[in-house]
Order: C-alpha cells, then sequence, then structure tokens
C-alpha cells in the first residue's frame, strides 16, 4: 500500500493527479428501480475492449488476402495455443456488442434519456451505433468463407441502389465491380484502422458528455423526487457503482466463456468465386430486418424501383433516428408519446422482421 | 431410280413446297402424317420433303404428286430400307453437307450385325433403321424425345426383345429388359440420369448389335471399368476362365442384371459368389476369407472414425482437415474393392492397410478433438467458478463498504 501511496504522491506532485480524477470521486450516480439499465453502456463499453484485446491477438496470425484467409482462420482454430478462444471470443462478443448496443439505444429511448442537455449524447451514440454495425458487416467477411463472401456480395449489391452515388458506393466498397481479393483487403483495412480510430473518438466524446451530463433521471422518477426531494437516491460512481459495472463486466465475460468453449463459432468452408451461391444465403442477424423488408418491397412502386425506395426509406429512417431528440418539442405530452411510439414500433418492427426473416423460407 | 436420286440428291436444299402433307394430314393411320409430326422430323428440318425417300412431286397438287413419272415410289416395303436410308447415310460426300462428323458406316456394320446377317437371310421381322428410329418423326439421338436418345435405348430395344411371341423362333432370352430394369447401370442412367451410363447399345454396339461373345465380354466391360480389367488381367482366374470357356466378368457379375456389388459377394452367406464354385477351406477360401476380413476392418474402421469426428464437429470442434483424409480412406477402400479383381492377397492388402493408416490417424484426430472439447469445457468451469467467486466477493465488499459508508 505504500508502493501504491507514492506513485499516487508521484503522480500528483507532477500531473495534479488528485485535481485530475476530483470529477470521477465526486461523479455519482441515482439510485432508483430502473437504475440497472445504466449497465448496458459500460457493458457494451466492456465489450469493446475485448473486441479490440482480442482483435489485436488475431492480427498476430491473420493474413488479410484472398488466398491466405480462410487458411490463417483455420490455422488459429487448429494450431495457435487458444486460438480457438479468442477467435471465438471475438466472434461472440462481436454479436453480443450489438445486442447490447440495440438494448443501450432502446433503454436510453424508453426511459427519455435523450432529453435536454443531452440531445449530443443521443447522436453520438446513434453514430457509435453505426459504426458497430460496420464492424460488423466489415468483420463477418474477413474468414473469407462462402457464407460471409455471398451475404457481403448481396449486402455490397444492396448499396449498390442508393440514388446517384449508388454504384460509387459499391466500387469503393468493393474495391472494383465484383467481390474480390481487393475487397478482402479493403474490409480489413476498415475494419482495423478507420472503424477502429473513429469508434475510439467517438467513445471519448460520449463518455465526455456522459460525465459532464451526468446519468439522467427517468421523467417520473425525477418528478416524485422534485415532489419529495428525501426520496432521492444516489450513489457514487467510484468505487459504487463501478464495482457493481465490474460484476456486470464479469458476468459478461462468463457469458463468452461459456458461448466460446459449448458453442465455438464456426468456420465453414472456404469461399470460392465462381462457385454457386448456397441456398438461404441470409446477412447477419442485426441485418435481418432490412434484408427481409427489402425483400417484400414489390419490385416497381409506381414507376420507382423498390429497392432503391425501400433504400431511401431505411435512409431516412436513420437520419430521423440520430436527430429523435429534436423532434421531441416543446408540447409536454404529445412529444414523448410520439417518439415513445415510434420506439415501440421500430423495436416491434426489428423483432418481428428478423423473426421473420429466420423462419421464413 | 436415276431420277430419285437425283431428285433426292440434287434438288434436296431447295425442296421447301410438300402438298403430300395438305392430304396426307387428312387421312387416318396408317397412312396418316400430320404437318406437326412432320415438322419434327430431322429430315423435315434439314429441308428433304416426303419425295426425298418416297419420290413423286411434292409441288404439284392432288394426285398427280403421285405420279409414277415423277419417280413416285409409293410405300417402301422393310425389305428397302436398310438400303434406302443407306444411300445417303452411307455417302461421306453428302452428309458432310448436312452433318459433317455423322458416321457413314451404319449400313455397313448393320450388314455385321445379327439384325442385318438375318436380314440377309429374308428375315423381315428383324429391326431394321425405322424400327428403332422410327419414321416420319425421325429425331436426332440428342433430341429426348428420339427413341435412340440414352435414356430411350432400353425401351426401344425392349420393344421386341421384351416379346416373348415376336421373339418366338429365336431362341433367345426375352428378360433382358426385366433384368436390366433391376441393374446398377439401369439406375445410373434413370435414377441418376448419368447419360454416360450403359444402355444396350453400349455393350452390344448400335448398328452393329451383336452379343459381345465369351471372348469378348471382358474388353466390352473395360471399357469402362478399366482398373477392374488390369486387375483381372493378372488373376489366375483370367486363364481359369478362357480355359473353361466361361465369359470372365460376367460370371460374377451376370450380364444385364448386373447388381451393386457387396463386401458380402467374398463371404459365405447368400450373397456369396466364390464359393460356387470354390470349395470350403481350400486355398482360394482362405485367401477369399483374409481378403473379406480386410475389407470389413477397413469398413468398419472408417464408420468408427466417421462416427468419432461427427461427435466433435456437431460439438464445433474444427476437424476439417480429418474429414478431408476421411475421403482418403474412403478411396482406399474403394481401391481396394477394385484390387479384388486381382485376386491377390498381398495387392488387397496394401491398400486395405493405406486406408486404415488413414482411419486411424482420423479416429485419434477426432479423439483428440473430443479431449479438447473436455479440456476447453473443464477450463470452462473453473473459469466460471472463478468469476462466480470474484462477483460474489465484490458483491460483499461493495455491501460492507456501502453498511460502513453508512455508519460514519
Amino acid at each position: 500500500m505504500r508502493l501504491v501511496s507514492k506513485v499516487r504522491g508521484w503522480l500528483d506532485e507532477r500531473f495534479g493527479w488528485a485535481e485530475l480524477i476530483a470529477p470521477l470521486r465526486e461523479k455519482s450516480v441515482p439510485v432508483h428501480k430502473l437504475s440497472y439499465w445504466y449497465f448496458l453502456g459500460g457493458i457494451t463499453l466492456f465489450l469493446f475492449g475485448i473486441q479490440v484485446f482480442t482483435g489485436i491477438l488475431l492480427l498476430l496470425y491473420y493474413r488479410p488476402s484472398a488466398n491466405e484467409a480462410f487458411e490463417s482462420v483455420q490455422y488459429i482454430m487448429t494450431r495457435v495455443r487458444f486460438g480457438w478462444l479468442v477467435r471465438s471470443i471475438h466472434s461472440w462478443a462481436a454479436n453480443l456488442m450489438i445486442l447490447t448496443a440495440f438494448a443501450h439505444m432502446f433503454s436510453v429511448l424508453f426511459l427519455r434519456a435523450y432529453r435536454k442537455p443531452r440531445e449530443l449524447t443521443w447522436v453520438s451514440g446513434m453514430i457509435l451505433l453505426f459504426l458497430v454495425l460496420g464492424f460488423g458487416f466489415s468483420g463477418y467477411l474477413l474468414p473469407w468463407n462462402t457464407l460471409a463472401f455471398f451475404a457481403t456480395k448481396v449486402g455490397t449489391e444492396i448499396t449498390a441502389q442508393v440514388p446517384l452515388v449508388g454504384h460509387e458506393l459499391m466500387i469503393l466498397l468493393r474495391g472494383g465491380e465484383e467481390v474480390t481479393g481487393a475487397t478482402l483487403t479493403r474490409f480489413f483495412g476498415f475494419h482495423v484502422a478507420l472503424l477502429p480510430g473513429l469508434t475510439t473518438l467517438m467513445i471519448l466524446l460520449h463518455l465526455a458528455l456522459v460525465q459532464r451530463f451526468g446519468m439522467s433521471v427517468p421523467p417520473r422518477v425525477e418528478a416524485q423526487w422534485k415532489a419529495d426531494p428525501s426520496k432521492a437516491r444516489e450513489m457514487k460512481f467510484f468505487p459504487n457503482f463501478l464495482l457493481r459495472e465490474m460484476m456486470a463486466w464479469y458476468i459478461a465475460l462468463g457469458v463468452l466463456g461459456a458461448l466460446a468453449a459449448i458453442a465455438p463459432w464456426e468456420l465453414g468452408t472456404k469461399a470460392d468465386p465462381f462457385g454457386a451461391a448456397p441456398a438461404g444465403i441470409r446477412p447477419e442477424w442485426y441485418f435481418m430486418f432490412m434484408f427481409q423488408t427489402l425483400k417484400f418491397i414489390p419490385s416497381k412502386i409506381w414507376r420507382v424501383d423498390g429497392e432503391v425506395l425501400g433504400i431511401l426509406v431505411f435512409g431516412l429512417a436513420g437520419v430521423v433516428w440520430v436527430l429523435l431528440p429534436f423532434f421531441e418539442g416543446k408540447r409536454e405530452k404529445r412529444g414523448p408519446r410520439m417518439l415513445l411510439g415510434a420506439g415501440v414500433f421500430a423495436l416491434c418492427y426489428i423483432v418481428a422482421m428478423t423473426v421473420y426473416g429466420y423462419v421464413a423460407k | 431410280m436415276a431420277l430419285v436420286i437425283c431428285v433426292f440428291t440434287g434438288t434436296s436444299h431447295a425442296q421447301t413446297a410438300n402438298t403430300c402433307l395438305d392430304c396426307h394430314g387428312a387421312l387416318d393411320p396408317p397412312l396418316q402424317v400430320t404437318e406437326a409430326q412432320f415438322s419434327q422430323d430431322i429430315h423435315s428440318q434439314k429441308g428433304l420433303t416426303c419425295a426425298s425417300c418416297h419420290g413423286g412431286d411434292p409441288t404439284k397438287a392432288d394426285m398427280d404428286a403421285m405420279n409414277k413419272s415423277a419417280g413416285f415410289r409409293g410405300k417402301i416395303e422393310r425389305s428397302q430400307v436398310p438400303a434406302l436410308c443407306g444411300r445417303c447415310h452411307s455417302d461421306g460426300t453428302f452428309m458432310r453437307q448436312y452433318n459433317p462428323g455423322l458416321r457413314t458406316d451404319q449400313l455397313s456394320q448393320y450388314q455385321t450385325s445379327v439384325h442385318g446377317k438375318l436380314f440377309a437371310k429374308g428375315d423381315t421381322k428383324v429391326a431394321v433403321c425405322t424400327d428403332c428410329h422410327g419414321v416420319h418423326d425421325l429425331r436426332a439421338p440428342s433430341d429426348a424425345a428420339s427413341r435412340v436418345h440414352p435414356l430411350n435405348v432400353a425401351k426401344t430395344c425392349a420393344r421386341c426383345h421384351a416379346d416373348a411371341s415376336y421373339m418366338k423362333g429365336y431362341s433367345i432370352p426375352t428378360d433382358q429388359f426385366a433384368k436390366y430394369s433391376t441393374s446398377v447401370h439401369h439406375e445410373a442412367m434413370v435414377v441418376r440420369g448419368d447419360l454416360s451410363a450403359p444402355t444396350c447399345t453400349t455393350c452390344h454396339g448400335n448398328h452393329g448389335a451383336a452379343p459381345p461373345g465369351v471372348d469378348s465380354v471382358r474388353n466390352v466391360c473395360s471399357n469402362c471399368h478399366v482398373f477392374q480389367a488390369q486387375m483381372y488381367e493378372k488373376s489366375t482366374h483370367k486363364a481359369a476362365f478362357q480355359s473353361a470357356g466361361l465369359p470372365g466378368c460376367v460370371v460374377c457379375h451376370s450380364n444385364h442384371g448386373v447388381t451393386h456389388p457387396t463386401d458380402a459377394r467374398l463371404g459365405t452367406g447368400s450373397q456369396a459368389i466364390c464359393m460356387q464354385c470354390h470349395t470350403p477351406g481350400d486355398e482360394c477360401d482362405k485367401a477369399r476369407a483374409e481378403m473379406l476380413a480386410g475389407l470389413t476392418n477397413l469398413s468398419e474402421a472408417i464408420k468408427g472414425a466417421d462416427q468419432v469426428v461427427g461427435v466433435a464437429e456437431s460439438s464445433g470442434m474444427e476437424v476439417s482437415e480429418a474429414r478431408l483424409q476421411q475421403d482418403q480412406a474412403r478411396d482406399s477402400l474403394t481401391k481396394a474393392r477394385v484390387t479384388i479383381h486381382s485376386f491377390q492377397r498381398a495387392l488387397v492388402d496394401q491398400d486395405i492397410q493405406a486406408g486404415l493408416k488413414i482411419a486411424a490417424q482420423d479416429l485419434q484426430a477426432g479423439r483428440d478433438a473430443l479431449a479438447e472439447r473436455e479440456y476447453r469445457r473443464r477450463g470452462l468451469g473453473y473459469a466460471l467458478v472463478f468469476i462466480l467467486l470474484t462477483v460474489v466477493g465484490l458483491f460483499l465488499y461493495i455491501r460492507q463498504n456501502e453498511r460502513e459508508s453508512a455508519k460514519s
């Protein structure tokens, strides 16, 4: 303990350590019956940390070329000590991170934590959600297996439907007209350089905003506390909340370990660009609702190409969703109800379309 | 006759007017030939008309078209059919205009066939060109509706050869088609749709159709079963069968009703073949038993390895390399079954040992994968206990910390 005090003293003397961490010591977290939703953001951040750590380990052996990618992942899973664990945890954590990011977004929406002055916290969170989806899309192709190859082919074909810039966007993603080794190299670049850089910056901004504005208290609880201030409760962020958060992280780690050991992530068969697409090609579960919707849309809707219309609607919905807090307006009841209704609808739609996508033949 | 040839050879490209169908399309069978029927005929599609075979002048209306002065020959007698067809189909120069790749030896081959030889003796019951190829709606063999398309050949032959009353007097069996329908060749052709699988003409020839004969059976089978034939060449059976006048492959496998061979044929049960000739306890019987034991061992070893590798795979373990090697073990088993035709224990044993070695490696790979699975699960158990203890510890620490804070 004396050593710790010495180090702390050394840092304090040079950098004003005590002053730097003072806000953390002062930071508190509201305590109420819905407080457990606060853990979701932290769990997502923890899973991102797992991704960075396991991703760096995978980089030691992974080779981003069409000739070597599949074999290098196979090598990681069969020859590298604990390679199977690292790869399975990386794949499972990616999926869990997307799940918790979605859950975090909906919890913020339903608890109305986006309200003034936290609009930009919501916007930065939404950008983070899109970046996480970008991680999923780019990482899916990297093992260069049959399913990933054809799903990427379909996915990038859909981007070509974006009006005006669609074809250029597809070329940008693919590195050519077709999904080839150039696409793999490009996706690898997005996955390990561009997206991590952007995500780190955005996480720092998001955390800074959370730190600046503190945790939001749900309006109903806030009203109760205002009416009777003696009911207001809070706990110190450090160590009380952080220790609880750590409990959640440990549980998440246990779940990840169990999934990796009991259901190791499959590798499949090596992609053959000249082979026929296997039956039932579909994207990862988090893109399923969009994929299924596009399948439902007729090829032509009043002279407009159905797929183009679908892409436009999803694009517009995405922009609206990012700017959602600004639509609440000043109407005290109608605005929040409208957003709540939109949230419930979106959640039901995503769940229903995803389930339908998996059960429909 | 000269006029007919002139009409046939000289104007075939240009002949398009065909008034014959105007009347014959409305007549009753057997005189009926409809436009729809004739339009499917390969000759019609190449520009030939009725007059090309029947003579006459199809550009004239009514009965004038059938004027004998215009070379009209009327109904072609069966006895005239081979020669009539051969007039064009044996003429390389003429046929080159239509299909340079088409053979022009059909008539000469026919003359060497059992059909042709009997025909030459005046037997008009035997098959002539039109019996197999049809008439007036004659299609190219590659056309699936053609009677001589690989899928239809057996049925076409069976029209006569399976008709006991029609074949009466020829002293040959009429169960060939029934037997063929149960054969592995028929299954390959009809069930699996493999058009390269053998049908009647593959072994008997088409225009020169004849039984292969005792001496040439092996050559017929070896066209496809090359390695089996090579092994048979090394075997003692070759000389033994030859001296006994036995027809090679057919002795064990039969001819038309060739069924899927199983290892049980080397056994002593109901499917046993060796013991139909050999005596129990003799040297050959011992060799048979050893070879059967070897095949059974390898087959069981592959099954065992398959099962273990399968369990490991369904547990999510990466065993694709072992899966790939299992194919090599299966190849060794197939090779050993082929080598059986040499009837040499040492040769068969080489293949069996090679397969057993691979199957053993795969079995070990499967077992290693299952051991690794258990190791992972045990590791998971320890990790979960550690995580649980840490979570409980954290919980207790938080509670104690908060109690102390509340007191102070």
